[in-house]
């Protein structure tokens, strides 16, 4: 199993007197560039630990929001492209469809790509529903772009011969040659994110290392479909562990009460991130109909379930019931072992831990501890587990 | 009394069209609105009323009603088209085109493009030209506000209008639904306008009536007399009792104005 550590790069600050809203309306007002600065070189310093304890390394981009200050993920990548040495460097996403210029993005990602020697994984998400309001493009037509977007990237990523030409309803180019070409022949590895089975079923069939978030035990359900679209365009071929990774938040600690305390301050991501004027959460087209209906009546969608199928609120929910749905792993370092392993075994197969290892208000100090117990104590541990049969799991 | 409406389906260069008919004589296309209102119902006491004295056809925008819409139907002007060759299908002539909110978006870029099977052009709280400078929002942004606080931009009686959603039958949520989805496909970005439309208006030469509900603060009175006075040939009016949507709130006045306008009597 692989682990990359991750941080939203949060501004927690601002996280009081937000009047209901931590996203899109928040006036920036509330960030201290001062303070700013210090908390971005903190994170990177973080990142760069990560690296020397054999990490590697997941960030993201979210915008207009005091949750995540990354509000162009380049920017990230570009500085530790530089300042990391091994670690692999996963953006889990870059959201194609809400950037008017994927040009630009296919030259960004391949100039990362050569400068951090070939490190660079590729995630292209389609962004949480919020991000919508500031992009601007339409929400109606975003999945369709989102999945234009990539071809494009794509075929920019691996042309080489000669200039190509893409004219569509969304995007228009006539001269398309980007230089410099990605270090990783042929592309660096494509990964996305996903909720519905529909689309974690299509993502196997391109055999991209699909990625789930808050979906604890109810995960397996969504790894199934990736595994039938592996299978049915290999000829039935099991879809290997590494092409599936978990977002989990992680605490960890000497003792079970000092990881505890770790994990009321990593918790503070789920109870911060829906902190959204309503409107914002569901702009047209982005949610189907039938859950547009269910909002109408009032109604909510779960989606974390513990082991026996209890519904967990990840905004609401104690520590206890965010270990009991499999949304975070907390512990002493044994404790957070076998939740990991009973875990994995539960999807059939696991291969990418995305660890957020910080959150929030957590100190430096702590987060530095958190990441050291984990690499030291239960990353070994990890790296030597062995995986369900893959055969095995696509069976059930 | 009018006899019932009939709803039918017609199809147009492969596109299907839920249109509803009711009442004899000259022809009116009564095009409607988006979010929130939606589809005109056919039994709807505006189509009750100028179908006493004309033949309204209704059209259901695509994507609208349960009717899906095409891949190859994404803006305003796509719908303005469609439109065009459904008068030319229905080989309308001398028709009223009555456009309500976003109709009233689709029968100006009709407009533009030809009023030869048009007689008069009625545009009612429409949206759909840029009036003000690049930093003031001329018509709400209806995405960014609670149904609470759009109700509140919308209706003049917020009250009145006010109904429990959560009680409504399912097929009613559904169009509700639909017609939210449907508003941001044609009119998300630019948002409820077409930049070039203002610097077209003046080829509609037609006698134009620009009715405006005295309380919409959805796009204000001075938005529509700034589309008005960019008409060649119209004249400004305001609807008293009604806010964005006159068509439900005051459906008697505004079924009265247009046909006074129609048949040239002096208000």
């Amino acid at each position: 199993m692989r682990v990359f550590q991750f941080t939203e790069q949060p501004y927690p600050d601002a996280w009081i007197d937000h009047n209901g809203s931590l996203r899109v309306n928040l006036p920036n007002r509330k960030l201290d560039p001062v303070r700013a600065a210090e908390l971005f070189h903190r994170y990177y310093d973080e990142w760069q630990l990560a690296d020397e304890l054999g990490l590697d390394i997941m960030l993201n981009e979210h915008h207009s929001t005091a949750t995540c200050m990354s509000a162009a993920c380049v920017i990230g990548l570009s500085v530790l492209s530089r300042i990391t040495k091994r670690a692999r460097l996963l953006v889990l996403g870059y959201p194609i469809a809400n950037r008017p210029d994927p040009l630009r993005a296919a030259e960004e990602l391949a100039t990362i790509d050569v400068i951090s020697r070939g490190r660079l994984e590729m995630g292209f998400v389609r962004g949480v529903p919020q991000e919508v309001a500031i992009a601007n493009l339409n929400p109606v037509f975003q999945s369709d772009r989102f999945w234009e977007a990539h071809d494009f990237i794509m075929k920019a990523l691996t042309s080489h011969d000669e200039p190509f030409n893409w004219e569509s309803e969304n995007y228009h180019y006539r001269q398309v040659n980007i230089w410099p070409r990605p270090y990783q022949q042929p592309h660096p590895p494509v990964w996305s994110t996903t909720g519905s089975t529909y689309t974690a079923k299509k993502l196997g069939t391109y055999g991209y290392v699909m990625a789930t978030l808050g979906t604890g035990y109810d995960t397996r359900r969504l790894y199934n479909a990736y595994r039938q679209g592996y299978a049915e365009k290999r000829g039935g071929a099991a879809a290997p562990a590494d092409r599936f990774a978990y977002l989990g938040l992680v605490a960890v600690g000497h003792t079970e009460e000092e990881a505890r305390r770790r994990g009321e301050l990593i918790a503070t991501y789920p109870r911060t991130s829906s902190i959204v004027f309503a409107p914002f959460r569901n702009p047209p087209g982005y949610l189907s109909i039938e859950d547009n209906v269910r909002i109408l009546k009032g109604e909510g969608k779960p989606r974390s379930y513990t082991k026996d199928g209890r519904v967990v609120e990840m905004a609401t929910g104690s520590v206890q019931d965010l270990i009991d749905a499999g949304v975070m792993f907390c512990g002493t370092p044994d404790q957070v072992y076998n939740q990991i392993a009973d875990f994995v075994e539960h999807c059939g197969g696991m291969g990418n831990l995305l660890m957020m290892g910080h959150a929030g208000p957590m100190s430096h100090e702590d987060t530095v501890e958190n990441l050291t117990i984990f690499a030291q104590e239960v990353y070994p541990r990890l790296k030597e587990m062995r995986q369900p049969e893959a055969a095995a799991a696509a069976a059930q | 009394m009018a006899a019932a409406a009939e709803t039918r389906q017609i199809e147009l260069s492969g596109v299907a069209v839920e249109v509803t008919e009711r009442g004899k004589g000259r022809p009116l296309l009564l095009l409607h609105p988006g979010h929130p209102a939606g589809r005109i119902d056919p039994a709807a006491r505006v189509v009750e009323l100028l179908a006493q004295d004309t033949r309204v056809i209704a059209p259901t925008h695509p994507g609208f009603g349960m009717v899906p819409a095409p891949a190859k139907l994404t803006t305003i002007d796509d719908l303005a088209y469609l439109y065009l060759d459904l008068m030319e299908a229905m080989e309308l002539r001398d028709c009223v085109v009555v456009g309500l909110s976003l109709g009233g978006w689709i029968a100006a870029e009709m407009a533009v493009k030809t009023t030869e099977r048009l007689s008069h052009l009625v545009l009612v709280d429409a949206v759909g030209i840029k009036a003000g400078n690049r930093e003031s929002r001329d018509i709400a942004d209806i995405y960014a506000i609670t149904d609470k606080q759009l109700a509140e931009l919308v209706y003049a009686d917020p009250q009145a209008m006010s109904r429990n959603v959560k009680a409504l039958p399912e097929g009613d949520l559904v169009l509700m639904a639909r017609a939210r989805e449907a508003t941001g496909r044609y009119a998300w970005t630019p948002y409820m306008h077409d930049p070039k439309l203002k610097g077209r208006l003046h080829r509609i030469q037609i006698p134009t009536l620009v009715l405006w509900g005295e309380a919409d603060r959805v796009a204000s009175p001075d938005y529509g007399r700034n589309y008005a006075a960019a008409l060649p040939n119209a004249e400004f009016a305001l609807v008293q009792g009604a806010g964005h949507f006159p068509h439900l709130e005051q459906p008697g006045a505004l079924s009265r104005r247009i046909m006074d306008f129609v048949e040239g009597n002096a208000p």
